[in-house]
């Protein structure tokens, strides 16, 4: 028989008592316990939302629509007549619809090609990681070929071949931003992968894919998941530039960048045009700042 | 007659270490193993041990094939490992098992103790549904000694000797025939290092496991082993029955060995004539000439340097690499006719 | 005999996110001069940072309570200023891990001839000469060579081997020395363990060794301390801890370990349960979970230490162990239910 780890029934009550068969405590629930005890990340999840749902029920939430034009109220400050609560741009349209609408854009751009971005560059990252050698130096190098790319440079010419369409600027940013992505996620992977857990599961037969997707790529995450929210408000300010180049999305559709580059052009005379949406940007980008920061305090390994 | 289970022949790794060359690389070879031989039979636990840099784990994970063997054969329940495809040697892994030094680190920290016993089911039986694969897990958690409750926690919330029950769960769950031990009890604290000891041979009895217990600890050796390996720099210095090994070792190197541990008796161990060997272990990438260790050895001369020493049976069933073999002096080694 | 270190009612409490810890729950000793003193302990006793605090080095968020006398000055609470003229001077401590204990961006010389300057005001000249010394005294070859190198360049036995000179540079009245070969492989630990075995005979040094390898306790210590949960559980001379361990804890040690030097291969007795988690320490006796003759006694009383033979001391409320019942005289102390073992 071995010998129990109780070893006495004078033990054996204090240790039934403390194991019923429940749940364990994963390492995400602590993580997700530190986060929500964090209050600065707790209260930019708050705006955050505010934000995303104005912007979601636009609609509802202004009588106008983005594109009519009122020639009654052209340039205008915020008013309560007519409803126009922050104001009218340079053509006469509602500027509190459109900094909402702008939010749509923004917030779809910043948060879709980082998406994009994830699914290709942890694959990549992973599979570079994992097999380490000959394939890595290959995969990494292409990285490194298309990182030295200027984002400009790329953009221009795909507006210049394709025309201006906002799908352009989810590829366009995408498309650098995955590099990135990739290369955190490889050295991630490249120190997961000398753990003896990962040797264990080799031992136990464990095929190749199956230890990426079940061991590595769960182990990994963690720091990855603190770099997408920090990525999104740096997509979210790339696409701002373009648009305030020209570059982004087509008119009518407008974009805080857009509203941005209008208003800084109106800033004299109407700087309502420039404030409003340029404080939405803002305070978005510190909400986004403020939730990474807290994601990484809340995952941090030292706490493991 | 007991049935041979595992044979190894001439067994060699080495690690190409990039010592120069601008663009072309320059490579020098470290031996971690190199040539090493022994057999092990069914039921049996063959002791493997030495200090650091003797290539022991390393050994151990190339049986395994988990490092490829630069040289050599292994071959396992009849047939060949060494120089056969990837999957010959995955459909082998359900018989050959490894359970590792650091209880923690062996366990992936995202997954229940549950899946993590339970994943080479899944690997080796993918048609089993999850309740039978449950109900298999926790019948084996309960015979390891732990309790079956703890099968939804996560590793961090178990201790040191608890984590290492997991893992030797999960190196049984197939039934494997042999297990490598790497260094099991060494992360362990002492009054929880026999618990395993004992699960171990507890485990051997009832299965029918053969083992290979790599550590450096001569003392658990002791205890657990049938026959014991000594290894120094990548090569077999002595091999044989285990109490041969401890009471008339018959080479330089395991006399020091066995004279340097300290033993928890104050009586032998203020009165002992310790063997204390000189200098410090050589690099693997530039073993000495002829035998390896007669850098440290006391009896070391010029036949030495010129002459790599054959493994041989000097006495039966005890075999040394050495060219001045012989009896310990006793009050040197301890375990000399102490019974 | 005088005491170079006293210690009176030590404890050692940690402020956690989970609330306050208790490393080291009220222990008092003394260590004479030229005696070598063995804390035996595993994990969660305590021993390390037991001395930790004495040497003022614990963590920010630990605290010391009780007393520490070096020579009669209370170390406890004091500046760090006045520690430092004391540390390394009079009171020198050698580390587990070799690599941290040196700095890696000096050279060993540097780092040696630094401690003299400082400490006995000697001139670089003189420094390295004594410097040299040491380093001929703990048998290191080549030793001028030596002191132009790195520690990354040295191998692990001749770090620890400089670390045990760069102690005795300013010959210490006591030397506290954490688990000095357990990172060691056995012929090193040989090399190391000889030489010490050679300095207790040379220097008039105390010594306190702290480790769990009972063999090495064994080899050189003439008084033993066995720690289990914060407290001690054990105390006496090396002989009557390893051949009359009056200790459950003790005894169960002993018999748990596998021998050099016998054959048995029957099951080893194994100390059942887990090691104490400091978080969560049982109210009175640590050791109660573990223990196989504990009553009900040992939930709510804590055993003090008492003398089984003069200088021969444990914490138990046991006749003895062969008589394995509860001794009325032995003296406890009661504890309530939420009051931290005080």
């Amino acid at each position: 028989m071995v010998q129990d780890i109780t070893g006495g029934t004078k033990r054996a009550a204090l240790i039934e008592k403390a194991a019923e068969e429940v749940q364990g405590r994963s390492l995400w629930q602590d993580a997700r316990r530190r986060l929500f005890a964090n209050k600065m990340a707790v209260a930019s999840m708050i705006v955050l939302g505010i934000i995303a749902l104005m912007a979601i029920f636009a609609d509802v939430l202004s009588p106008h629509a983005y594109d009519e034009v009122y020639w009654d109220y052209i340039g205008v400050g915020p008013m309560l007549e007519n409803s126009h609560w922050f104001g009218t741009d340079a053509n006469g349209r509602d500027l509190f619809i459109r900094t909402l609408y702008g939010a749509r854009v923004s917030l779809m751009v910043g948060i879709v090609t980082t998406m994009v971005a994830l699914v290709i560059g942890v694959a990549y990252g992973a599979v570079a990681g994992y097999f380490g050698g000959r394939i890595d130096t290959i995969m990494m190098r292409i990285v490194d070929v298309l990182y030295s790319m200027p984002l400009m440079f790329f953009i221009i010419i795909l507006v210049v071949v394709f025309g201006r369409h906002i799908v352009l600027v989810f590829i366009a940013i995408g498309c650098v931003e995955w590099l990135t992505m990739a290369r955190i996620v490889r050295g991630q992977t490249m120190s997961v992968k000398r753990k003896e857990f990962i040797e264990a599961a080799r031992a136990s037969g464990v095929s190749t894919p199956n230890i990426i997707r079940r061991h590595i790529i769960p182990n990994v995450i963690g720091p990855v998941i603190v770099f997408v929210t920090l990525m999104v408000p740096v997509v979210i300010l790339v696409e701002s530039f373009l648009s305030f180049l020209g570059l982004g999305v087509q008119e009518p559709m407008t974009s805080w960048g857009v509203l941005i580059s209008e208003g800084a052009a109106q800033m004299e005379n109407a700087p309502h045009m420039l404030i409003f949406p340029a404080v939405f940007l803002a305070v978005t980008l510190f909400c986004f700042n403020f939730i990474g920061d807290g994601l990484r305090d809340a995952l941090d390994p030292k706490d493991r | 007659m007991p049935k041979e289970l595992l044979r190894v022949e001439g067994l060699k790794v080495h690690f190409p270490i990039r010592t120069g060359g601008i663009l072309i690389g320059q490579y020098t070879p470290l031996k971690a193993v190199d040539g090493v031989s022994f057999t092990l039979n069914e039921g049996e636990t063959l002791g493997i041990v030495g200090e650091s840099g003797c290539g022991k784990s390393t050994l151990g994970r190339a049986v395994l094939q988990l490092i490829k063997p630069t040289d050599g054969k292994v071959v396992f329940m009849g047939s060949e490992l060494t120089g056969v495809g990837a999957e010959v040697i995955r459909q082998k892994r359900a018989d050959m098992q490894i359970v590792f030094q650091d209880p923690l680190a062996s366990l992936n920290p995202r997954m229940t103790v549950g899946d993590i016993i339970g994943e080479p089911l899944t690997v080796f039986f993918p048609k089993m549904k999850a309740e039978e694969r449950k109900a298999k897990v926790r019948a084996l958690m309960a015979k390891v000694g732990l309790l079956p409750q703890m099968i939804n926690r996560y590793p961090h919330e178990f201790s040191g000797g608890q984590c290492q029950r997991i893992g030797i769960a999960r190196a049984m769950i197939l039934n494997p025939k042999l297990v490598i031990c790497d260094e099991p009890v060494s992360a362990l604290d002492v009054s929880i290092q026999a618990q395993i000891v004992n699960l171990l041979m507890d485990l051997q009895k009832e299965f029918g496991l053969s083992l290979l217990f790599i550590s450096h600890d001569l003392s658990v050796v002791r205890h657990v082993s049938h026959r014991v390996m000594v290894l120094y720099l990548g090569k077999v210095m002595e091999i044989a029955e285990r109490d041969a090994i401890y009471e008339a070792p018959l080479h330089p190197y395991t006399q020091a060995l066995i004279s340097a541990v300290p033993v928890p008796d104050p009586d032998i161990e203020k009165n002992k004539q310790r063997i204390v060997l000189g200098g410090d272990l050589p690099s693997p990438m530039k073993p000495p000439s002829g035998c390896v260790f007669r850098t440290r050895c006391p009896k070391a001369s010029d036949i030495c340097a010129g002459q790599v020493p054959v493994l041989e049976e000097k006495m039966p069933g005890h075999r040394v690499a050495c060219h001045h073999w012989g009896i310990p002096d006793a009050a040197a080694v301890p375990t000399v006719a102490h019974h | 005999m005088t005491a170079v270190l006293e210690v009176r009612d030590l404890k050692v409490r940690f402020a956690t996110p989970d609330g306050e810890v208790s490393a080291v729950n009220g222990v008092s000793f003394d260590v004479n001069e030229s005696e070598c003193v063995g804390i035996v302990g595993e994990s969660g006793s305590g021993k390390s940072q037991l001395f930790m605090s004495v040497m003022g080095l614990l963590a920010k968020n630990g605290r010391t309570l009780g007393s520490a006398k070096y020579r009669g000055t209370e170390l406890v609470g004091m500046p760090v200023k006045s520690l430092n003229k004391i540390r390394g001077d009079k009171i020198a401590m050698i580390f587990q891990d070799s690599m941290t204990g040196l700095t890696p961006h000096l050279r060993i010389g540097k780092q040696m001839t630094e401690v003299l300057v400082q400490h006995k005001g000697m001139g670089e000249a003189a420094a390295v000469k004594r410097a040299l010394e040491m380093l001929n005294l703990v048998r290191i070859p080549e030793a001028a060579r030596r002191l132009a190198q790195y520690p990354h360049e040295l191998s692990g036995g001749m770090r620890q081997r400089i670390m045990i000179a760069m102690a005795l540079l300013c010959e210490p009245e006591l030397l506290i020395a954490d688990e000095p070969t357990t990172a060691l492989d056995v012929t090193v630990q040989a090399q190391i363990l000889d030489l010490m075995a050679d300095l207790k005979r040379v220097t008039k040094a105390a010594i306190v060794l702290i480790t769990h390898d009972l063999g090495t306790v064994a080899g050189l210590c003439d008084k033993v301390q066995v720690m289990y949960g914060g407290r001690f559980m054990e105390t006496g001379s090396v002989q009557e801890i390893f051949y009359q361990p009056a200790h459950p804890y003790t005894a169960g040690l002993l018999a748990s370990m596998p021998r050099l030097t016998e054959r048995r291969r029957e099951k080893l007795y194994a100390i059942p349960g887990q090691p104490p988690n400091l978080q969560r320490l049982p109210k009175a006796c640590p050791f109660q979970e573990r223990c196989d003759y504990v009553h009900e006694r040992c939930v709510d009383e804590l055993p003090l230490l008492r003398d089984v033979t003069p200088g021969h001391a444990k914490a138990c409320h046991l006749l003895s162990l062969a008589n394995p019942v509860s001794d009325p005289k032995a003296p406890s102390l009661k504890v309530a239910d939420e009051a931290r073992s005080a």
